[in-house]
């Protein structure tokens, strides 16, 4: 067995990639799998304090490439699920301070002993970027349902293309039913229409994602079944591991006014 | 948007603003073309076509559209003089 290794990334900052990359790790370790859950990003870690694991750093991913420590030692044990491992990024360094063939070295060590490794990549299009999908055999992109975001998301996914690493397959997070049945946010058609890469995962906006991040529990760890961002998650890791799992619907059920709106025209 | 929707006057809803804008924008992104670039290939066009035709420079249109996979660069020239015969 050999592990896959999949990176989550965006073009613009903000739209959840640590978030989402601390849930599917873990929901891949409920799994069952072994998986190990890299911060690719250097000097903004956050990915600890995501997963709760912030006061178990002793090394990180530079002393590991800068021959401080074994690859071992930087590997900080979940609380709860007994087949996770995080490996932190340094805090005060900056991304020149790894490479991405020093990612595919880390990833290769890791690869036999391994199911899935997910990396966490800094937002832009920089070293970091580059560092985040220099390994991957798999890249996600994240984006919200709005303007900048999906604009973003386009440069990101013609650089993967460029890279070799395509075709990226698509997150869509942040969805307001609510709005989109309002006509003033872009649909999931919408964006598809425009991006035109694979769906992997749609994930509501959920207020349950900003207390379990607060508590440093990651939300699939906390059972909430039904259409909630916690299934959306497990939904997603159920097809990283090649399950067929349809997607939630999220379509909003028109109340009158929705009714009427679509009797005089609307959409 | 259906004609009873415009005796009522419906609005364009903001998502489908945002989407035809995003659609634009990513046409120019995607190309690596901006507005101003159009804008100098046009006038370039224009200088052109009126060394041999009496058009009218202020009805030239240049647009980037796209098709599937493909972008378009795409002139609209209209022709002065009776065409309308
Ligand atoms: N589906 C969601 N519902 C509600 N809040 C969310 C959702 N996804 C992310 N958030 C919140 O959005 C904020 C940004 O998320 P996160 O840090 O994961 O983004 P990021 O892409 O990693 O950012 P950066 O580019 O800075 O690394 C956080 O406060 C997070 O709790
Ligand atoms: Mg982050």
């Amino acid at each position: 067995m050999s592990a896959k290794v999949i990176t989550v990334t965006s073009g613009k900052g903000g739209v959840g990639k640590t978030t989402i990359s601390a849930n599917l790790a873990t929901a891949l370790a409920m799994l069952g799998k072994r998986v190990v859950a890299i911060d690719a990003d250097i000097g903004l870690r956050n990915l600890d304090v995501v997963m709760g694991l912030e006061n178990r750093i002793v090394y990180d991913l530079v002393d590991v490439v800068e021959g401080r420590c074994r690859l071992r030692q930087a590997m900080i044990k979940d609380k709860r699920q007994p087949e996770l491992y995080l490996i932190p990024a340094a805090q005060t360094r900056d991304k020149m301070a790894v490479s991405p063939s020093d990612m595919i070295l880390v990833c290769d060590q890791l690869r036999p002993e391994i199911d899935y490794i997910l990396i966490d990549s800094p937002a832009g299009i920089e070293r970091g970027f580059r560092n985040a999908i220099a390994p991957a055999d798999q890249v996600l992109v994240v984006t919200n349902p709005e303007v900048s975001s999906v604009r973003d998301a386009d440069r990101i996914i013609g650089l993967i293309e460029a890279e070799e690493k395509g075709p990226a397959h698509l997150i869509i997070n942040r969805l307001k039913p609510e709005m989109v049945a309002r006509g003033d946010m872009l649909s999931i058609a919408d964006v598809l229409d425009i991006l035109a890469i694979p769906l992997i995962g749609i994930i509501p906006e959920d207020e349950n994602i900003l207390v379990s991040t607060n508590q440093g529990m990651p939300l699939v760890m906390s059972s909430t079944n039904g259409v909630s961002a916690s299934q959306a998650f497990r939904n997603v890791a159920l097809r990283l591991t090649g399950q067929d799992v349809p997607f939630m619907d999220f379509s909003q059920k028109p109340g009158l006014r929705g009714w009427l709106k679509n009797l005089i025209g609307g959409r | 948007m259906s004609w009873l929707g415009q005796f009522f006057g419906k609005k364009e809803t903001s998502s489908s603003v945002a989407k035809k804008r995003l659609q634009m924008v990513l046409v120019h992104d995607r190309n690596d073309i901006s507005p101003g670039l159009l804008e100098l290939i046009k006038d370039d066009i224009i200088q052109v076509i009126v060394r041999h035709l009496a058009i009218d420079p202020t009805s030239v249109v240049v647009n980037l559209n796209q098709d599937g996979p493909n972008s378009f660069l795409v002139a609209e020239i209209p022709l002065p003089g009776n065409s309308s015969r």
